[in-house]
């Protein structure tokens, strides 16, 4: 392998959504979208292709009724397919519900199966972004609702009544003149010899008319997980399948020149062992060996006795250390200008105030539980592939690249994932189970331990900004200037390393100026959940209120007055922010949190705001302080306007869990890096928040006619920011390092 | 080849013990085919593998097979009832829509049937002291809470 190359999901995504500029916050831009391209990408107005939607198929005569990918009803059953990869984030059950919701199936009806991956049927399949909902909302309705004119179609026919005197409800049509109801199971078969009506001719219900969206539903797979039935990647086996695993370089980069192979052969349970070379893409099939055995244990212990010659030429020497020390001699500098608006010097020269802040993250990884793995069988040319993934599509192009076999040649079958906040998006590790049945000519299961887990992931970047501020005599917020120091991965910036227009304060504040600077780094990094706005959000949510500190001034009435009059921040585009939705989540959270109520010494509530992924949030974190820096969240009140909410149970499931991961992070999760290898290996040093630390959570929901958006990200941001504002509140200390553990807190 | 006896949910099963060190966590999952217990860190520090040795909870990521000896093992899958009525613990759960990606969950739900069994009517600190050595990734410790005490609310019920 020669120098480290980096190509593969992000281009490709580029290429499917036309929209490379997207991809620079991995999938988070849609923000930066302009009304055309949004349109296309999420159907908000009629008219548009939807990437996402096909036209339906001609039914099957006397078959079952199946007019699109979604909707397969026969004399059994009502099934509905889920398109998209379950990660935790529930989709598997709130997609099926937008079918079932315009179909009128009553959900207990309805069972929810994994639909092929079929890009031809499907469009996109993929879980990222919170991009799930937005992009699937209106053709999921036009799906039910072409199944359900089918059916009341046939229901006409047999009845010997017009369309038109027809209902349905429950899995019904209805003739409530006759009182004569018909079952959707005893149709089906008539239905399909419909015509399928053009999709764009179909009536959809007004959201007043829902009865399914909206109430809580249980997850479509709980019932398998309680019982413990084989659901996710790792719990796959096929016949024949050997165990495998495989060692890459403690540094990225390095490639393995020899290895014990004759020794670790030998050893018991051990069925084979090779090099792999990789295919010169950090990105897929990096080079290392793979061992494989008669059981996950005898590869483990196999791993574990292998001792390989690397050649560290090309390897990483990335230093956490150096980094750190760079961007301290880098701060005071200017860095190139992202964005310029205004007059931000002669703000601060006219300040009445002026407030500096140097802000540094860490490093941190995905950590999802279910450690990488993928099953894959190569034989006769044909590779099958069984892979926790959350874009498929693009997993099966890697693999090809990878694999030199054609994607023709290739089928995938997602399985959930145990886990993903971005992680599987990338698909190195399908490569490398491709990579070793192709070469072993046995279906393997690979699997990865907690410690290549941690060693290979593709980080969230750490960074550093230097913050200048002003307010006026008044006490308003006149002018803000962020010097991001950043990392680059082979010149290209990583994901959430990229200010951009779309960051706030931006055309919120009258001055604003964005530099950066990036720094190389080899490390592989990539989207983890909410890219830039997990980051961003603590660093600006923060230096507000040092702003309105410095002025002597409410948070709350800082925050207000900066959104100012109600607007989108680009006009008519429902990509970005938009100043009355975030005042009014504002409002509301510090309402329901009782904000500005006195509080005991060494307590105080914490204000933070941010949108992300088309979702304004804001959070308000009561927390107490004790002498020892030891901190308690005793409850984080949760405001969103997200649109309509479409599972309520998995909606505030997602509010519930983001706070969780928002707090773990903060706290004390840390990723570092000397002489290009991560110093962290496994939960012991990387300690993930624990049940005693977890707050109440009380979530509100605005009830807003916005099309919906996601949830898997937006609730994420707003937190380390409020907790860091409630401490300063509570202490007059401020912090501007996360994890917080670095300044000495626990919890 | 070595073999060693278990009883697994409640059945003496036959497996391999030509390494006695191996985990009974694989043991479980790749000879017997129970993947309801999930492989998560390997050293004991996140409960995925979770299972009950006489009642207790053990992580078996970190338990070797030739410790079981008599012991009887119950899993995952050998909570619900003969006719596979879920077990109060997995009913709340479902109830409750507590998990998001799931993978945790029957790491959780053993350590909480553990407690239930030694202690019927948990606070809130005795559960946290219970259910401390289980991670959830997705942060849903919340509805896990809420878990335990409708589980045991609904036990209580069960047994007057």
């Amino acid at each position: 392998m020669s120098a480290l190359n980096y190509q593969g999901i992000n281009e490709t995504v580029a290429a499917v959504t036309g929209e490379r500029e997207q991809i620079a916050d991995g999938l988070l831009g849609i923000a930066k979208l302009d009304r055309r391209q949004f349109i296309k990408l999420t159907g908000l107005v009629g008219g548009g292709l939807m990437l996402s939607f096909t036209l339906p198929r001609a039914a099957a005569a006397g078959g079952p009724l199946k007019p699109n990918g979604y909707v397969r009803i026969d004399a059994d059953g009502i099934t509905l397919l889920a398109k998209n990869p379950e990660v935790g984030q529930g989709v598997k059950t709130s997609l099926p519900m937008i079918v079932a919701e315009e179909l009128d199936a009553a959900w207990d009806d309805v069972t929810v199966v994994q639909s092929p991956i079929d890009a031809a049927t499907y469009g996109m399949q993929f879980a990222g972004g919170s991009m799930s909902i937005p992009m699937n909302w209106t053709p999921l309705r036009q799906a039910g609702a072409t199944a359900r004119a089918m059916l009341v179609g046939a229901a006409a026919k047999q009845l010997g009544v017009p369309a038109e005197e027809l209902s349905t409800r429950d899995s019904h049509v209805i003739h409530e003149a006759s009182g004569r109801k018909l079952k959707y199971t005893a149709l089906a078969a008539d239905a399909a010899e419909m015509p399928v009506p053009d999709a764009a001719s179909l009536t959809l219900k007004s959201t007043g008319d829902f009865r399914l969206l909206g109430k809580r539903i249980t997850g479509v797979d709980n019932e398998a997980l309680v019982r413990g039935e084989a659901l996710f990647g790792i719990d796959v086996s096929v016949p024949g399948m050997k165990y495998a695993v495989y060692q890459k370089c403690p540094a990225i980069g390095g490639k393995a020149k020899s290895a014990n192979l004759a020794e670790i052969k030998a050893m018991p349970g051990v069925h084979d062992a090779f090099i792999l070379d990789g295919n010169d893409n950090a990105m897929d099939l990096l080079p290392g060996v793979a061992i494989i055995a008669e059981s996950t244990w005898a590869a483990i212990r196999a791993k574990r006795a292998l001792a390989v010659e690397w050649d560290e030429t090309e390897a990483s020497k990335d230093s956490w250390s150096a980094a750190v020390a760079e961007a301290e001699s880098l701060r005071g500098e200017a860095g190139e200008r992202v964005v310029d608006e205004g007059d931000v010097d002669a703000a601060f020269e006219s300040a009445a105030e002026r407030v500096s802040g140097y802000y540094t993250y860490h490093f941190v990884s995905h950590a999802q539980l279910e450690p990488q793995n993928t099953t894959a069988s190569f034989a006769d040319g044909a590779l099958e592939i069984w892979s926790p993934t959350q874009t498929p599509d693009w997993g099966m192009d890697a693999v090809a690249r990878a694999t030199g076999i054609d994607k023709s040649k290739i089928t995938l079958h997602q399985m959930r994932c145990g886990g993903g906040f971005g992680r599987r998006l990338y698909n190195d590790f399908m490569c490398e189970a491709a990579a070793i049945t192709q070469r072993a000519g046995v279906p393997v299961k690979l699997q990865w331990t907690r410690e290549d887990d941690m060693a290979y992931d593709l980080y969230r970047a750490g960074g550093f900004h230097q913050l200048e501020g002003s307010v006026d005599a008044e006490g308003k917020v006149t002018g803000w200037r962020d010097h991001f120091i950043t990392f680059a991965n082979d010149g290209r910036p990583v994901s959430g390393g990229a200010l951009g227009q779309g960051v706030f304060p931006n055309g919120l504040v009258p001055n604003v100026r964005f530099e950066q600077t990036a720094l190389d780094w080899k490390n592989r990094c990539a989207a983890w959940r909410a890219p830039g706005a997990n980051v961003f959000g603590f660093v600006v949510q923060s230096f507000l209120h040092e702003l309105a500190a410095a002025a002597g001034r409410d948070h709350l009435e800082v925050l207000l007055e900066v959104f100012g009059e109600p607007r989108w921040l680009v006009p008519d585009n429902p990509g970005t922010l938009n100043t009355e939705r975030a005042a009014n989540v504002v409002k509301l959270a510090a309402e329901k949190a009782g904000w500005g109520r006195d509080m005991p010494d060494g307590r105080a509530l914490g204000l933070a705001f941010y949108f992300s992924h088309m979702g304004h949030i804001a959070e308000v974190a009561d927390v107490s302080v004790d002498t020892d820096k030891k901190i308690k969240v005793h409850k984080v009140t949760v405001a969103a306007d997200v649109g309509p909410i479409v599972n309520l149970s998995g909606a505030e499931n997602q509010m519930q869990g983001s706070v969780v991961d928002g707090l773990s992070t903060m706290m004390g999760l840390s990723v570092t890096f000397e002489n290009g290898r991560v110093q962290q290996s496994n939960f012991d040093k990387y300690p993930l928040l624990r049940m005693g630390a977890t707050p109440k959570v009380d979530v509100h929901f605005v009830d807003s006619d916005f099309s919906p958006t996601g949830l898997g990200e937006p609730a994420l941001p707003p937190l380390a920011p409020a907790v860091c504002n409630a401490i300063y509140s509570a202490t007059g200390r401020r912090i501007r390092t996360l994890p917080i553990s670095e300044e000495g807190y626990t919890v | 080849m070595a073999s060693l006896r278990v009883n697994v949910n409640g059945e003496v099963r036959e497996v391999d013990a030509s390494d006695p060190a191996t985990p009974l966590l694989w043991v479980l999952r790749d000879e017997l085919g129970l993947v309801g217990t999930k492989f998560g860190c390997g050293i004991s520090q996140c409960g995925a593998c979770t299972v009950l040795l006489d009642g207790n909870p053990v992580k078996s990521c970190s338990f070797p097979v030739s410790g079981v000896g008599d012991s009887t093992v119950t899993t995952i899958e050998g909570l619900a009832g003969s006719a596979g009525e879920l077990n109060p613990v997995q009913q709340a759960w479902v109830d409750l829509d507590v998990a998001q990606c799931g993978y945790c969950q029957s790491g959780q739900i053993m350590a909480a049937e553990a407690l239930l069994r030694s202690n019927p009517d948990p606070d809130d600190a005795a559960i946290d002291a219970a259910m401390a050595g289980n991670l959830c990734r997705c942060g849903t410790y919340v509805r896990i809470r809420e878990g335990v005490k409708t589980a045991a609310a609904s036990m209580k019920e069960g047994r007057t």
